[in-house]
């Protein structure tokens, strides 16, 4: 007689965790980079034979943003950090990952660029060192070159809001 | 106009779903044959005005409407007719409504040929469907809806995704829905029964002839999914145990145990409610794969469109129907149950310890699928579960289930002598150990352990097979005698089919070579005595995307045999680039050329692969497809039994 109320358990234990899955996200793996020194790279700037290192920003807090124009959800993020730049001086390294600096440049032209820099990456071998594994990324950089935090896939209003908002004002960036 | 006319067909659908899903159920209750017959009226409305939603989806595409959203986001005037059309279902909304459609179309197929059914029975099972119907049809006007418009009009759409514009993958979604929808029916009936209270053997006919046919919907469905991943993805592999390919191969492991037991259930009534118990886990197992594709919850290759809202509702809406169910098989399985006695050695004995092992497989194939999930639900790791675990817990498991398969064609029913099956078995054995023995010394370059394993277990479920077939080799002519022979052939075809396809896993899986070369034009690259000579990369402008063509030209013992067109192509609408192989197929191994990078001015890199016996891995699937509609049970003797 018990046993056949076994299916049932079994089943309401699988809706159990499906339910708690749906509240996390699969695609959000913590960095194991978040705490430790940013990776260094000197790479050319879009479109200019000057390069940019890394230590070259030392000593102030900013955002290392991973894009490219064949990618369809950087779409989605970039008038968000195109109104984020006009209203905060935080320093946006934009990192075109594996693209053309036409492209990068007719993308930018069209969609305005809210980047103090932008740096190239055509072999993606930066972003192999900053652990990329899919665009868009976006990582916090303090005035240390310690990463404070890292976004996997593209930004919203709300995380914006809840995430990177708050994280700047401990870094005391101002608004 | 026409778009409206689409979403208000699909509305009324919802409108007749629901009476199909309480009129007839009220019909039963009050005892009124008129409401009860009121099914049929709804499964044939509810039909028409999901094809006609469907079809008005399908115009819209051809007409390149881009004021509907879903047209904008999958579709553009520069693709080919055929795939506008197949662009329908070529995204989330679109193949929702394929889905609804198909599961009105089984509904229909249900309510038109179950007159072996009593009336009450049927009205029961029409209303079930209903339910499942309806629950669809909400799930799509309110959280996928296909017809929605855009405010502000693009000029041109954004194209369906290349890899889906691929005759194989046109078809692969409606022939795997087909089959995930068709176990409805099986479901349906299970409640349907448990409703009742009681079941009588001779229908078990009728649910495994319904669950047969969409097994072999399911079986092809799998087999197009995998034979379209190995020439598209260009990675050579034809199975990677990806989240979405377990979701569909949970439901027909379960309905292969199903049909089984069904058998076991109308020859020798019993397992009546393991038989319940199995139908409802084959549907609810094809809804939890809907689940796992449409909610985001795991990542996968086939990256569709997450959102948490829809994830909720089938969550929900799995809740509801397949918890309803399982409760109710918990309180009223007792009433149907029937005990037979059978001796511990008996086809009964086998089929049942086969079921359980399908069952294991099955379990083993949901948990490595759920795992990362239920380890990142507890917080205690994020991690992915990939080829290795699954390759090391499914074979061992395979195993026994082919030593049984092939025992099982050689036992009766009720009982068999251990002493009559050694006399009648050995000459079987003998020859299947020498195959495995000698096929690989004679046509494979070594002797591996587990092609020893493997090709012993496919001879011996193929000989038994046979040898059953031998046996029964008919004498009497009556009309019965041409059906149950009509359904031994179907039988052993499609256990022939296992074997073909077990086979052919086996050898592609331990003997092919897979080399990444770099090659200039005239340079030559050589796997035994097949020579592969590059012959250099021409540009090429098509209808819709940019293709680099390679040619390579294949010699065998320095004989030509053909030329090979590897190309890298680049849709206009995308920048991303597409890998279409350059197979040579036969059926003893397919030689496989993808382009890689350009590497300099004049050098490529190039994947070159040879793959024994793969062609094998989706002839057996075929086979099996065909063996389970041979195997169809004929509706005289369906009747017959009802009548008996």
């Amino acid at each position: 007689m018990n046993k056949q109320w076994l299916p049932i358990g079994i089943f309401s234990l699988l809706v159990a965790f499906l339910a708690i899955g749906l509240t996390l996200n699969p695609k959000e793996v913590p960095s194991p980079l978040i705490g430790k020194p940013a990776p260094d790279f000197t790479l050319p700037l879009l479109k200019q034979t000057q390069t940019l290192s890394t230590r070259e920003l030392q000593g102030r807090v900013w955002l290392l943003n991973v894009w490219a124009s064949w990618c369809s959800s950087c779409k989605q993020e970039h008038a968000l950090l195109v109104r984020f730049a006009q209203n905060h001086t935080l320093t946006m390294v934009g990192l075109n990952y594996k693209d053309t600096p036409l492209e990068a440049q007719n993308w930018l032209d069209a969609l305005g660029n809210p980047y103090t820099f932008v740096v190239q990456d055509q072999t993606g071998q930066a972003g192999i060192d900053w652990g990329v594994y899919g665009v868009p990324e976006t990582f916090v950089i303090d005035a240390t070159g310690i990463i404070r935090h890292k976004f996997t896939g593209p930004l919203t209003q709300k995380r914006l809001d809840d995430e990177l908002r708050p994280l700047l004002k401990t870094l005391e960036v101002s608004e | 106009m026409i778009v409206e006319i689409g979403h208000f067909a699909l509305i009324l659908g919802l409108a007749f779903a629901l009476v199909l899903a309480t009129v007839p159920l009220l019909g039963v209750e009050k005892r009124q044959p008129l409401w009860m017959d009121v099914a049929r009226t709804a499964a044939i409305g509810q039909f028409a005005l999901l094809a006609l939603a469907f079809a008005c989806l399908i115009y819209a595409f051809v007409q390149d409407d881009f004021s509907v959203k879903y047209v904008a986001h999958n579709s553009n005037t520069q693709l080919p007719l055929i795939f506008k059309i197949s662009a329908t279902w070529g995204a989330h909304e679109g193949s929702l409504l394929l889905w609804a459609l198909i599961l009105t179309l089984w509904t229909l197929a249900a309510a038109l040929f179950a007159k072996q059914l009593p009336p009450t029975l049927k009205a029961r099972m029409l209303s079930v469907l209903g339910w499942v119907a309806a629950g669809f049809i909400l799930f799509i006007l309110l959280t996928s809806n296909p017809f929605e418009r855009l405010l502000d009009i693009p000029t041109e759409g954004r194209s369906l995704n290349p890899l889906l514009q691929d005759i194989g993958l046109a078809i692969h979604p409606p022939m795997l829905y087909m089959g995930y929808v068709g176990m409805a029916v099986a479901f349906a009936f299970a409640v349907a029964v448990l409703l009742e209270g009681k079941m009588e053997n001779a229908w078990a006919h009728w649910a495994q002839t319904w669950t047969l046919i969409a097994w072999a919907f399911l079986t092809l469905g799998i087999a197009l999914g995998s034979w379209w991943a190995y020439y598209e993805l260009g990675w050579g592999g034809w199975w990677f145990w990806d989240p979405v390919e377990n979701a569909s191969l949970l439901p027909w492991i379960v309905a292969t145990a199903l049909i089984h037991s069904l058998a076991i259930t109308a020859k020798r009534g019993s397992f009546q409610a393991w038989s319940l118990l199995l139908a409802i886990l084959t549907f609810g197992l094809s809804l939890l794969g809907t689940f796992l594709v449409r909610s985001g919850v795991l990542t996968s290759v086939h990256a569709f469109s997450s959102d948490p809202s829809r994830g909720v509702f089938i969550l929900v809406f799995l809740v509801v129907i397949v918890g309803a169910a399982l409760l109710l098989f918990s309180a009223r399985a007792h009433l149907v149950t029937q005990r037979r006695v059978f001796q511990p050695l008996s086809k009964e004995t086998l089929l049942l310890l086969n079921n359980v092992l399908l069952i294991a497989i099955m379990a083993t194939v949901l948990l490595g699928t759920l795992y990362p999930l239920i380890l990142d639900a507890l917080g205690i790791a994020k991690l992915s579960v990939g080829a290795p675990y699954f390759n090391s817990v499914i074979v061992p498991l395979t195993v026994p289930l082919a030593l049984l398969m092939g025992l099982g064609f050689a036992t009766h029913w009720r009982e068999s002598r251990a002493g009559g099956l050694l006399t009648q078995l050995w000459p079987v054995l003998l020859v299947s150990a020498l195959i495995a023995f000698i096929v690989p010394l004679l046509l494979l370059p070594d002797l591996q352990g587990w092609a020893l394993v493997g090709l012993f277990m496919s001879a011996w479920i193929a000989l038994s097979a046979l040898q059953w077939l031998w046996q029964n080799r008919a004498s009497k002519n009556s009309a019965g005698r041409v059906t149950e022979r009509r359904r031994i052939l179907g039988a052993v075809l499609a256990h022939t089919g296992f074997a073909v396809m077990l086979a052919g896993i086996t050898v592609t899986s331990l003997y092919s070579i897979e080399k990444d070369v770099r090659l200039a034009p005239e340079e030559s690259y050589s796997i035994g005595t097949t020579r592969f000579e590059f012959g250099g990369v021409i540009q090429k402008q098509e209808h819709n995307y940019l293709a680099s063509e390679g040619t390579v030209k294949v010699y065998v013992n320095d004989r030509w045999l053909t030329n090979l067109h590897p190309q890298k192509r680049t849709y206009l609408s995308q920048s991303m680039p597409m890998t279409e192989a350059g197979i040579d197929a036969q059926l003893s191994r397919d030689l496989f050329v993808a382009l890689g990078e350009k590497l300099d001015a004049q050098a490529w890199s190039l994947r070159i692969q040879y793959k024994p016996l793969i062609r094998w891995i989706w002839l057996g699937a075929i086979l099996m497809a065909l063996g389970a509609l041979l195997a169809l049970p004929s509706s005289r003797q369906r009747r017959q039994e009802v009548a008996e």
